[in-house]
């Protein structure tokens, strides 16, 4: 059983870490594609879907790329046009004095030893041309005061490099001018973008969201098929019967979760935990099978791209006449939420500020998104002992929490997914303080890099967490990793089969839905993954 | 688009070998890309979670969700990858024709 691409080196090899920089300058090497460290290019008929330029079949391997005639000038073009627009961007390119704060803060440094996955040499890459062409030192002075021009060669190695950056900010953390090199490399990639240069993990998804409101292309009646499957089956796991309403005109809230969490494992357990809960508090809420992604690779693409297709939220939420809007355990969506939404989408003046029906609580923090993170919900109904809980039902899991690096640094989450973690596990422990909350490590495939030809940089990028999820599972015999965000849950499992076996993961709202005492439930015999609840504790014991 | 000739007929895949025309698919297209996946013989057990993946994907446009998919055809993950080693997406889905999914999955 593996999910571990042939032709992995294997652990031990790839824990094998050159950090001695070339003795060449950055500028003299060109980049060259290795297997199992890049992305493949986007489809065109993907391309088309989506009116983006310069849509043909190409392949980063082979020599022509395919680009068209006036490339330059049109990546030119939209350097000045992006200096004007983001006074960040500008700011961020003029203002880096190279102190190298961040250089070693990196996964992906950290994991492959390559200079340009310093984040301060990856901005250099995008930089060194802004000082070429925009500013009066770099067109007088050139190389000496690091300015180089815009070639194919450069290009190649800004679609390799932007697609090496899991836009996950732990950067930007330790930067004292406060550079936000996620916004860097979304730049460059909208640039690629540009001339056609996208990847196609993040363009098929895109495509398929325009579609269907979702990354899968799942359509309503497929939607609903899942819905009520899980429905049937909470109902053999805990004897209640629940309602699931989809796109129900007139309910108060309209609840949005990431796509992945009605198709794959072990995101699916989490969706039971919602069903669970909303049930259980008597929730007037709804599905939407359009507005049924939480995700949007949107962020992963360029600022348009994230616009169009994060107005299905509010599109729908007009439409259905809700209140206000809960999200579920996706990552980077709440960047863009938090972020964006507002100002791009907005105002949604037609929505109310969240207040919880079950006790009172305004959320201040969401007066101008109108958008409550679950883990906010829940914690506020747990902090007013309006859930019964009972945590021994989890104590077959040891527990650990990955902070998502979006809610975590996009968002500021930090207390709420442990307060509801601490009630309802016995078995909670952390890992070492410089690898959580704000200084999270990503687990390395976020970004639209959790696709199968880039593993062998997932890996590298996912082994500082995988690192400290070691020293919790020897120091204190943890095996399962809890998470909040669709990546996470999809690319974390292979990480921990690739660096510490026995390790497995899981969403909050999964350990919720094991430890919610529901009324008229029958005996809990399993959990929600269907594991024996009294054998689990009998293998304990053995 | 790459091209891949197994038992003389001529395939349109993607870089991970995923068949790019869906409507191609018979028996005989799932029988010819089962070596590729580790598989010497299609078994009945094999059928049963290939045919149950295509009907769904017929009649739904997408992959089924994979707890449905082991539950209804009666096979756990572990019997699965036993079954199809590189898994229910990259392994069953791909010999029963459906494209690769992507996003968060």
């Amino acid at each position: 059983m593996s999910d571990i691409p042939e032709g992995t080196p294997k652990p031990e090899q790839l824990a094998q870490i050159r950090y001695k920089p070339p003795r060449r300058g950055w500028m003299d090497k060109p980049v060259e594609l290795k297997k199992g460290t890049y992305c493949y290019s986007a489809r065109s008929k993907f391309m088309e879907y989506l009116n983006l330029p310069n849509a043909r079949e190409w392949n980063p391997t082979e020599g022509d790329w395919k680009l068209p005639a006036d490339w330059k000038q049109t990546i030119l073009d939209g350097m000045r046009e992006r200096l004007t627009r983001f006074r960040s961007f500008r700011l961020f390119m003029d203002i880096c004095v190279r102190c190298g704060a961040c250089a070693d803060k990196c996964h992906f440094f950290i994991g492959s030893g390559d200079p340009k996955n310093m984040p301060v040499l990856r901005a250099e890459l995008l930089r060194s041309v802004y000082r070429n062409d925009f500013t009066a030192a770099g067109k007088i002075l050139g190389r000496i005061a690091g300015a180089r021009e815009l070639t194919v060669d450069v290009l190649k190695e800004w679609y390799y490099y932007f697609y090496q950056c899991t836009e996950c900010r732990r950067c930007s953390v330790y930067c004292p001018y406060g550079i936000d090199t996620a916004e860097i490399t979304m730049l460059g990639r909208e640039l690629l973008n540009l001339v056609g240069l996208n990847i196609g993990w993040t363009i098929e998804p895109c495509a398929n969201c325009f579609r269907t409101g979702n990354h899968l292309g799942v359509q309503p009646h497929g939607f609903k098929d899942s819905i009520d499957f899980a429905v049937d089956e909470l109902e053999e796991i805990t004897g209640v019967r629940v309602e699931a309403p989809i796109n129900k005109k007139g309910a108060e809230i309209l609840f949005i979760a990431p796509s992945a969490d009605y198709f794959a494992s072990p995101h699916y357990y989490t969706l039971l935990g919602y069903l669970a809960l909303f049930h259980e508090i008597g929730l007037d809420y709804t599905w939407s099978t359009y507005a049924s992604e939480g995700g949007n690779f949107g962020l992963f693409t360029s600022h348009e791209m994230i616009k169009r297709l994060n107005a299905k939220m509010y599109a729908e939420a007009k439409r259905l006449g809700v209140k206000w809007i809960l999200g579920g355990e996706c990552g980077h969506m709440w960047r863009v939420v938090h972020q964006y939404m507002d100002t791009m989408n907005g105002p949604a003046d037609f929505l109310e500020q969240p207040v919880s029906p079950v006790t009172g609580t305004r959320f201040e923090n969401a007066k101008s998104t109108k958008m409550v993170h679950i883990t906010e919900f829940t914690s506020d109904l747990i902090k007013n002992n309006k859930l019964k809980l009972d945590p021994s039902r989890n104590d077959h899991w040891r527990t650990t929490f990955h902070d998502s690096c979006n809610p975590a640094r996009a968002l500021g989450l930090f207390e709420e997914p442990r307060y509801v973690i601490k009630s309802v596990c016995n078995n909670f422990f952390e890992m070492p303080p410089n690898t959580i909350r704000e200084h999270t490590f990503c687990c390395g495939s976020g970004a639209g890099l959790g696709n199968d030809e880039n593993f062998e940089m997932r890996m590298r990028g996912g082994l500082p967490r995988a690192n400290a999820v070691k020293y919790v599972n020897e120091k204190h015999d943890v095996n399962i990793l809890l998470c909040i965000c669709a990546i996470d849950k999809a690319t974390l499992p292979v990480l921990m089969q690739y660096w510490v076996p026995g390790v497995e993961v899981g969403g909050i709202h999964e350990m919720v839905a094991n430890a919610l005492v529901m009324k008229g439930e029958t005996k809990r015999e399993t959990d929600m993954r269907g594991q024996p609840l009294n054998n689990a504790e009998e293998k304990e014991h053995v | 688009m790459e091209t891949i000739v197994l038992a003389g007929k001529t395939f349109e895949v993607d870089e991970d070998g995923f068949l790019q025309n869906p409507e191609l698919w018979d028996d005989e297209v799932a029988k010819a890309f089962a070596p590729l996946e580790g598989i010497t013989e299609m078994t009945d057990e094999h059928w049963n979670v290939v045919h149950y993946i295509r009907d769904y994907y017929l009649k739904f446009g997408v992959a089924p969700m994979i707890r449905k998919l082991c539950k209804e055809t009666g096979c756990n993950l572990k019997k699965i990858y036993e079954l199809f080693p590189s898994g229910p997406a990259k392994g069953a889905c791909k010999i029963a024709g459906l494209p690769k999914p992507t996003g968060c999955v």
